[in-house]
C-alpha cells in the first residue's frame, strides 16, 4: 500500500475572517477578540476541532467572525450548550463567550460547569452593563455606579466572578483587563488546560458605562485596587476535564447487556374467567406495592394478563399506598379499578383511601383485612385475618405480603406455588425472609 | 407467546437504546424521572453518556449542544419542566436541532399533582415556545406502542431535524402490564440528512470553491466554507449537515439567519427561513400520522382518544360491539402535527364525533377545526362534536365513554 504523501498546510496567520467587528469606537470586544486570535494563530488549532459557544448581548455577535464552528445560543445559556458538546465529544476545543449580563443569569450554570471541572475555556467579557439592551446594571456593576437602571448610584455590590469559580473548584482562574498584554498567552493557556478554565476579563463600554460613569482605563484599573481584588492567575490546580473523566469511568461498564428482556414462562393454571379486580390498601413504606408486583408476576407465570395501578402521595414513607391489579384472561385495556372482587386493607392510611371501594363492593366480593377493621362498613363479606396467629414475626413491612398471600390462598385464582416462585426469582434478596411469609398465610386462612 | 411484565419507563428507555439514543440530560421530575434513572444507568454501557443537570434549563440546554456533536439526544420531564424547556424548545427548532422530549404528563396547573395522570400539556406542547412553529408530537397507548413510538420520534427527530415529543403520562410511565414480547416492534430509524463526511477537494474552478453537498463550484462558498448550512432549496426539504468535529464548519444559532448561519434582518432571507422551518414539518405530515382506526360502517358514533385514556376507550368499544351496539373508535398516536387525513377518513359517515381527554377539552379544538372547515368546504352538515374530558386526578372510565354513546 503507498503511503500517502503528508500534506503540509500553511500555518494559518489568522482565525478571523475578512468581516469587520461591528462594535461601537473603542469597545473592549474588539481588543479581546482581537486577543483571542492571536491565541489561535499562536496554537494553530484545528478549527473543524474548534467551536466558539457565543452567549446573548453585544458579545454574542462574535462568534461570525471566526473561521472555527459557532454556536449562538440563548441568553445565559452558552454553558449548558458548551457542556453538551464537550461531554458528547471530549476532544473538541471548546470556547464560550459569555457578558457580564450572561454570567448573571446563567450563574448556576457557571458554577456547576467549574464544580464539574468541564473542560471549557470561558472567556467573561465583562462590561459591567447590559451594551445591547441600553445600560442597565449587571451582576459585576459597582457599587454606587450610574446606569440605566441605577439613575441614583447602585445600591448593590458587584458579583466577585473568580472567587466564585474558584471557590467552587474551577481548576484555570484568571482575572484581567483588555489591555493586558500577556492575554493571548493566557487564553491559550487556558484553551489547553484540561479542567474548567474562566478568565474574567474587564473591558470598557463605551456607548454607555464610559460615558455615564467618566470610566476609562485609569478608572478600570483602579477599582481593581478599591474593591480589594487581586488580578492575574489566581488558580491553576491539576484537574481532569470531567467529559474525559465521565468516560474513563464508564470503562468497566462498556458491552454490558441494556435492559434485557426478562421473559417470564407461563409454568401454571389459573381458574379467572373475566376481568378479576384485586386491591391492596395499606400504608406508605409498608412494600404494598411490593406484595402487589410479586401477585402480578404470578398472574403472568400463571398465564394471565394483569395491570397494577399505584396510588400514593408525593411523600415516601408516609401516607396511604393503594395498589389496582387486574387479573385477566384477555388483554387489559382500562387499569382502573372502581369495585374490587377483593380488597385487602392492612392500615387506617389504606382504609381512608378505601370509602370508595368499600361503598361499591357488593356481598359476591370479599374484604381481607386486620382485627382492627373488623367493624368496617361494608355489604362485602369479611374475612378477619389475625396477624398474631401467623406463627412468624409479623412486621410493617411483611404484612402486606401476608395478606396478599392469604387473599390469593381464599381467592385460589391460580396456584400458590406461583407467588413463591415469584418471590425466589424477582425478589431473590428477601425470598428468605418472604417465603415463610407467604407459607404463614395458610395457617391465617383455615383458622380464619 | 413469552410475556414480560414491565412499565413504560422501561419500554421508552429501550425505545430509545434501540433507536441508538447515545446522549440524555435530565432533571428529576415525578412522574419523569424513572426514564432518567434508567438512561444514567443504561447509557455508559453502550458508550453514551447520561447526566443529572443542575435544572432543567441546562438539561435541555446540554442535549442541544450535544445534538450538533451528531449524538442522538433524548431529556424527559413533566409539564412543570416543560416550562422551563420553553425557550430551548425554540431554540431546537431554529437550530433544526434533532431531539426527543420525553413529557410525562401530570395534573396541573403549576405543581398541580404530581403523582396525578393527566392530559393537559397537549396544546402546551404544540405552542409552548415563541413565535408559533411546528413540532412532532407522538402518544403510546399501551407499554409495548411507548417502545415502538420512542423508536419512531428518534427517527423523525433526526430525519426532520427537529425536536419531536413523545406525550405520556403518570399512568403509561409506572403503571405494570403484562406485554407479549411480539408486541415489541421495532420502527425504523433514519438518520439526519450529512454533508459527506470527508475533507471536502480545496481545489476551485476558475477561483471558485466547491460546494461539498452538491459538488458544484458556488461562488457563494466563503473562504471557510466548504457548504451552506442552511439553503433551503426547495424550501421544504430539511438540509444536510455536519456536527461539530466533523471535516466541515458549521455555524448554528438562534438568531433569524441567512443561508450561512450568520445573522440577518433582509426579509427575503427571513421569510425563506421561517417558511422552511414551517413547511419542513406541515408539508410531510402524512408521513408522521400514526393511528389506529377501528370504524365500523353500521356506527353511528366515533369515539377519538389518545394515550391513557384511549385504553378505556378500546374497552368501552370492544363493550358495547358485545352490547350489540356498533360503534367505531380512533386511537391517534401522533397528535401534532394534526394526522388532518387519518381523522377526516374515520370521522366520515359519523353523525357524533366523541373526544375523550384528560383535560377540560384540548385536542377537541383541533377536531372541531378540522370537521368544520371540512364540512363547510363539502357543503353538508358537520357531525355533532362532544367532548368527554376529566380534570380530577381519576381516569375517564369504560362506563363514561358507554354513557355518552348510549345517551
Amino acid at each position: 500500500m503507498a503511503v500517502a504523501p503528508i500534506q503540509i498546510e500553511e500555518p494559518r496567520k489568522t482565525y478571523k475572517n475578512e468581516r469587520p467587528f461591528p462594535f461601537c469606537p473603542g469597545c473592549g470586544h474588539t481588543l479581546i477578540l482581537n486577543h483571542l486570535d492571536k491565541a489561535l494563530t499562536k496554537l494553530q488549532i484545528d478549527p473543524t476541532q474548534t467551536v466558539i459557544v457565543s452567549d446573548i448581548g453585544c458579545v454574542g455577535l462574535s462568534d461570525q467572525y471566526f473561521t472555527t464552528n459557532a454556536f449562538h445560543g440563548l441568553h445565559g445559556r452558552s454553558i449548558t450548550y458548551a457542556t453538551g458538546i464537550k461531554l458528547a465529544n471530549p476532544d473538541l476545543n471548546v470556547i464560550v463567550f459569555i457578558g457580564d449580563g450572561g454570567t448573571g443569569i446563567g450563574g448556576a450554570h457557571l458554577i456547576n460547569a467549574a464544580r464539574r471541572n468541564v473542560g471549557l475555556t470561558v472567556l467573561v467579557f465583562n462590561n459591567f452593563n447590559f451594551g445591547m439592551t441600553g445600560g442597565e446594571h449587571s451582576v459585576t456593576t459597582p457599587h454606587g455606579a450610574i446606569t440605566a437602571t441605577t439613575r441614583h448610584g447602585n445600591p448593590e455590590w458587584p458579583l466577585d466572578i473568580c472567587a466564585t469559580a474558584g471557590v467552587n473548584g474551577a481548576g484555570y482562574v484568571y482575572r484581567g483587563t483588555s489591555f493586558d498584554k500577556d492575554l493571548p498567552d493566557r487564553m491559550a493557556e487556558a484553551i489547553q488546560y484540561d479542567g474548567f478554565a474562566l478568565l474574567d476579563i474587564w473591558e470598557l463600554c463605551t456607548a454607555y458605562f464610559v460615558p455615564n460613569n467618566d470610566f476609562g482605563r485609569k478608572e478600570m484599573l483602579g477599582l481593581v485596587d478599591t474593591l480589594g481584588l487581586e488580578t492575574g492567575l489566581l488558580h491553576h490546580r491539576q484537574v481532569r476535564d470531567y467529559a474525559h473523566r465521565m468516560r474513563e469511568l464508564a470503562v468497566d461498564l462498556a458491552g454490558k447487556p441494556t435492559l434485557p428482556l426478562k421473559p417470564i414462562e407461563v409454568k401454571y393454571p389459573n381458574n379467572v374467567a373475566g376481568k378479576f379486580h384485586l386491591v391492596l390498601a395499606g400504608s406508605a413504606g409498608a412494600k404494598v406495592r411490593s406484595a402487589a408486583k410479586l401477585a402480578g408476576y404470578a398472574g403472568v407465570m400463571s398465564g394471565l394478563w394483569v395491570t397494577q395501578r399505584d396510588d400514593y402521595p408525593t411523600t415516601v414513607k408516609t401516607g396511604h399506598s393503594i395498589s389496582e391489579i387486574i387479573f385477566s384472561p384477555e388483554e387489559i385495556r382500562y387499569t382502573g379499578v372502581s369495585r374490587p372482587e377483593a380488597l385487602a386493607l392492612i392500615s387506617e392510611d389504606g382504609l381512608k383511601k378505601s370509602g370508595r371501594y368499600l361503598a361499591n363492593m357488593t356481598g359476591d366480593d370479599i374484604l381481607f383485612t386486620i382485627p382492627q377493621f373488623a367493624d368496617v362498613p361494608t355489604k362485602a363479606r369479611k374475612i378477619i385475618l389475625d396477624p398474631k396467629a401467623a406463627g412468624v414475626r409479623i412486621t410493617r413491612t411483611n404484612l402486606a405480603l401476608l395478606l396478599m398471600a392469604a387473599a390469593l390462598r381464599e381467592l385460589n385464582l391460580f396456584p400458590i406455588a406461583a407467588l413463591e416462585e415469584a418471590v425466589r426469582r424477582f425478589q431473590t434478596r428477601f425470598a428468605d425472609q418472604n417465603l415463610p411469609v407467604i407459607a404463614a398465610s395458610e395457617h391465617l386462612i383455615s383458622n380464619s | 407467546m413469552a410475556k414480560e411484565y414491565i412499565d413504560g419507563a422501561t419500554a421508552i428507555a429501550r425505545g430509545a437504546l434501540a433507536a441508538g439514543c447515545d446522549f440524555f440530560a435530565g432533571y428529576p421530575i415525578t412522574p419523569a424521572t424513572p426514564i432518567l434513572l434508567h438512561m444514567l444507568n443504561e447509557l455508559p454501557k453502550v458508550g453514551g453518556v447520561g447526566i443529572e443537570a443542575e435544572d432543567e434549563i441546562s438539561a435541555i440546554g446540554m442535549c442541544i449542544g450535544a445534538a450538533m456533536t451528531g449524538v442522538r439526544p433524548m431529556t424527559a420531564t413533566s409539564g412543570p419542566g416543560i416550562s422551563l424547556y420553553s425557550e430551548n424548545i425554540g431554540l431546537a427548532i431554529m437550530g433544526e436541532t434533532p431531539l426527543v422530549i420525553v413529557n410525562v404528563m401530570r395534573m396541573g396547573p403549576a405543581t398541580g399533582g404530581a403523582t396525578t395522570p393527566a392530559q393537559g400539556d397537549v396544546q402546551f406542547v404544540r405552542w409552548g415556545t415563541s413565535g408559533g412553529y411546528p413540532v412532532i408530537a407522538l402518544a403510546p397507548s399501551s407499554v409495548a406502542e411507548c417502545y415502538t413510538l420512542t423508536m419512531r420520534a428518534f427517527d423523525l427527530a433526526e430525519r426532520f431535524r427537529t425536536p419531536v415529543f413523545i406525550l405520556v403520562d403518570k399512568e403509561m410511565n409506572y403503571a405494570m402490564a403484562t406485554v407479549d414480547i411480539d408486541e415489541y416492534v421495532d420502527a425504523p430509524v433514519g438518520q439526519r440528512p450529512l454533508v459527506p463526511q470527508h475533507r471536502p477537494r480545496p481545489a476551485a474552478v476558475d477561483g471558485v470553491r466547491v460546494n461539498a453537498v452538491t459538488g458544484k463550484p458556488d461562488p457563494r462558498l466563503r473562504p471557510e466554507e466548504t457548504y451552506l448550512p442552511y439553503d433551503f432549496d426547495p424550501v421544504d426539504a430539511v438540509q444536510p449537515t455536519s456536527p461539530f468535529g466533523g471535516p466541515h464548519i458549521t455555524r448554528f444559532t438562534t438568531s433569524s439567519h441567512d443561508e450561512h448561519g450568520f445573522l440577518t434582518k433582509d426579509a427575503d432571507k427571513v421569510r425563506r427561513l421561517n417558511d422552511h422551518l414551517r413547511l419542513k414539518i406541515l408539508n410531510h405530515r402524512r408521513e408522521m400520522a400514526f393511528g389506529v382506526s377501528d370504524v365500523q360502517e353500521e356506527a353511528d358514533a366515533l369515539f377519538i382518544s389518545y394515550g391513557t385514556t384511549a385504553r378505556a376507550m378500546r374497552e368501552a368499544v370492544d363493550r358495547s360491539r358485545e352490547a350489540g351496539r356498533p360503534v367505531s373508535g380512533l386511537t391517534l398516536h401522533t397528535l401534532w402535527p394534526v394526522p388532518e387525513a387519518m381523522i377526516l377518513d374515520a370521522v366520515a359517515g359519523h353523525q357524533r364525533i366523541i373526544v375523550a381527554e384528560l383535560n377540560h377539552g384540548q385536542y377537541i379544538r383541533e377536531i372541531e377545526r378540522l370537521v368544520y372547515r371540512d364540512a363547510a368546504q363539502r357543503r353538508i352538515l358537520p357531525p355533532e362534536i362532544i367532548g368527554l374530558d376529566r380534570a380530577d386526578g381519576e381516569l375517564i372510565t369504560p362506563e363514561q365513554f358507554l354513557e355518552v354513546v348510549n345517551g
